[in-house]
């Protein structure tokens, strides 16, 4: 395998596949060979779940694009044609959709090779990719430790080389938060910017179809491929697909506003210290850096695990032993149910079925769910209102922390607490991206650029120019 | 607000979950302190901010009601455990009976 191959960016190595210069069939072999190498002993990655078979003819490229010949790796909740689609979940243990989803088949027209299904925290409901029926995918920089969640086995696989672009999924930020774990780019766009058809529905009104990239051109360029409408997802957008990859340049006129509820005095000072090196990249590049205030921010994770919750307890019906994947044979059809979701469901989707359903029962709808629609609302005017201030994008840490220990947060609270940077935007439905921006102890740390709906061009400008202006500091 | 082991029982029953007796204070102990961090909203005053943001929002656009191919990557025959005229054949699940009792 040659090592230096995958090393190359996803747009270098569909053109050298365009071009004739390295053989399709070459790529596929080094990521395969590189699947291998990282997924064996008892710490291997767990990264891929479904592996692809050499002749799968499903998961080859529909034409020859700028992804031609290219490897990439696919949530285990995206539907895929031969590859199962099962979620991390007991559930869907060998279920294989009769249907592609828009991203993937976007992905193959572009000339990509889908290698496997990634790991994932049970339909999508976690923060570390600990709470899957496959077990815990591992962080490529520490194996000891969690590669972030719920997309953790998408950003393992892209971080160690597997593949140079993954498809993961964002409800709260389950891709910017394991992309800045991994030490990779990882992209949120606006809602309703990429077809949610084929995507396994966790909560409605919030996921979004997102990719990683090791670098932020590939993380533009896989963007841009897999946008557009789509009119088999009545909630994609209508707009026209901007140029994504608009390139490293000056930032002079760029307003970066810097909300300072993202900045409280308990955060870990060596994260803020590298924000703070950021900011000065930022603005050095032209940028003009402004204290802004986005007040409801505080009220962000009770109301994301209100919402959250109470749209999956609905989605997650359909899984009734009746139309997907297993059931448990016992008399009586009320029964069935309760036996088969009861065995299929892992602890954490029970526990947010449990929360969801009561959150919408008689006398508590008003007091929960009303509440938190309320102050979802609340929080998407406090996007609204800073950008109508003359602010073009927000800079702000992605995570509180580095990557944790496997296994170190047992309270599910504390685990919810790692997306507090991240859910704002799903909330607000506006786009994001993580990328790296430093070190702590040698463990990445993510930055997180946030800008209006339908505006990831000029999210890609401040993060095309904040990666060049870091450099090789952002990895160190 | 605190949740007792009834409302998560009757919140099981809805949600078509059986859980096991034994784990029912568990969930219990789990949905209390998870929904009292959720007493934070009561703080918000109530400001009609989502009946505004829902009227500021245009519908949600709708396709013609007509039938179209059904995009499927491999015909309904392939997949379907049975299928008779047209129709997917489940085994059958209960009586109306068993059905009535259980509800």
């Amino acid at each position: 395998m040659s090592r230096s191959l995958l090393d190359l960016t996803a747009a270098q190595l569909g053109a050298a596949v365009r071009e004739g210069r390295t053989p399709a069939g070459e790529l596929l072999t080094a990521s395969l060979d590189r699947l291998a190498e990282t997924h064996a002993g008892n710490d291997g990655l767990n990264a891929i779940v479904h592996q692809v078979g050499a002749d799968d003819s499903a998961m080859q490229p529909l034409a020859m694009g700028p992804l031609a010949g290219v490897p990439v790796a696919i949530k285990d909740n995206l539907a895929t044609r031969t590859l199962p689609t099962t979620c991390g979940s007991r559930i869907l243990d060998g279920w294989v959709s009769p249907y592609e989803a828009t991203a993937v088949r976007k992905l193959r027209e572009a000339g990509a090779i889908v290698i496997g299904k990634t790991n994932m925290d049970e339909f999508a409901m976690g923060s570390s990719t600990e709470h899957s029926a496959f077990g815990p995918s591992r962080n490529p920089h520490d194996r000891r430790r969690a590669p972030g969640g719920s997309s953790g086995g998408s950003a393992a696989a892209v971080a160690a080389g597997i593949a140079p672009i993954a498809l993961g999924s964002e409800t709260g930020g389950s891709v910017r938060q394991p992309a800045a774990f991994c030490g990779i780019v990882g992209v949120k766009p606006t809602y309703g910017r990429v077809s949610r058809y084929g995507l396994v529905a966790f909560a409605s009104s919030l996921d979004c179809v997102a990719p990683f990239g090791r670098t932020v051109d590939d993380a533009a360029l896989a963007t841009e491929i897999i946008s557009g409408h789509d009119p088999l997802d009545a909630t994609s957008a209508a707009h026209t697909v901007p140029a994504m990859r608009v390139g490293p340049g000056p930032l002079a006129g760029l307003v970066v506003g810097v909300p300072k509820e993202y900045f409280p005095d308990s955060l870990m000072p060596e994260v803020r210290a590298i924000c703070d090196r950021a900011l000065e990249a930022l603005r050095a590049q032209g940028a003009t850096i402004r204290e802004v205030s986005l007040p409801h921010t505080p009220y962000a994770i009770p109301v994301y695990y209100i919402i959250a919750p109470a749209e999956a307890s609905a989605n997650l019906a359909r899984f009734d032993g009746v139309r997907y994947g297993m059931r448990i044979e016992v008399d009586g059809v009320q029964a069935m149910y309760g036996a088969t979701r009861a065995a299929g469901f892992g602890a954490e989707v029970t526990r947010r079925i449990l929360l969801g359903t009561y959150v919408l029962s008689a006398g508590y709808y008003d007091a929960y769910y009303r509440k938190a629609q309320e102050v979802r609302a609340l929080i998407a005017r406090d996007f609204t209102d800073v950008f109508a201030s003359g602010v073009h994008v927000l800079f702000t840490p992605t995570t509180p922390t580095p990557a944790f220990a496997l296994g170190a947060i047992s309270d599910p609270y504390e685990m919810y607490l790692s997306d507090i940077y991240t859910v704002t935007a799903n909330l607000a439905g506006i786009p994001g991206i993580s990328l790296p921006i430093g070190r702590v102890h040698g463990l990445p740390v993510g930055g997180q650029v946030l800008a209006p709906a339908f505006d990831e061009p000029t999210m890609f400008r401040a993060a095309y120019a904040l990666e060049e202006a870091l450099g090789a500091e952002a990895h160190r | 607000m605190s949740v007792t082991p009834d409302d998560v029982r009757h919140v099981a029953t809805l949600a078509r979950l059986s859980i096991p007796e034994g784990e029912l204070a568990s969930y219990v102990e789990q949905l209390n302190a998870i929904l009292g961090h959720m007493e934070a909203l009561q703080q918000v005053p109530s400001s009609g901010a989502a009946a505004a943001a829902d009227a500021a929002r245009p519908g949600m656009a709708l396709r013609a009601d007509a039938v179209g191919p059904m995009p499927l990557t491999r015909p309904a025959a392939e997949f379907a455990p049975e299928l008779r005229d047209g129709f997917f054949l489940v085994p059958r699940l209960a009586t109306h009976e068993d059905a009535g009792e259980g509800a």
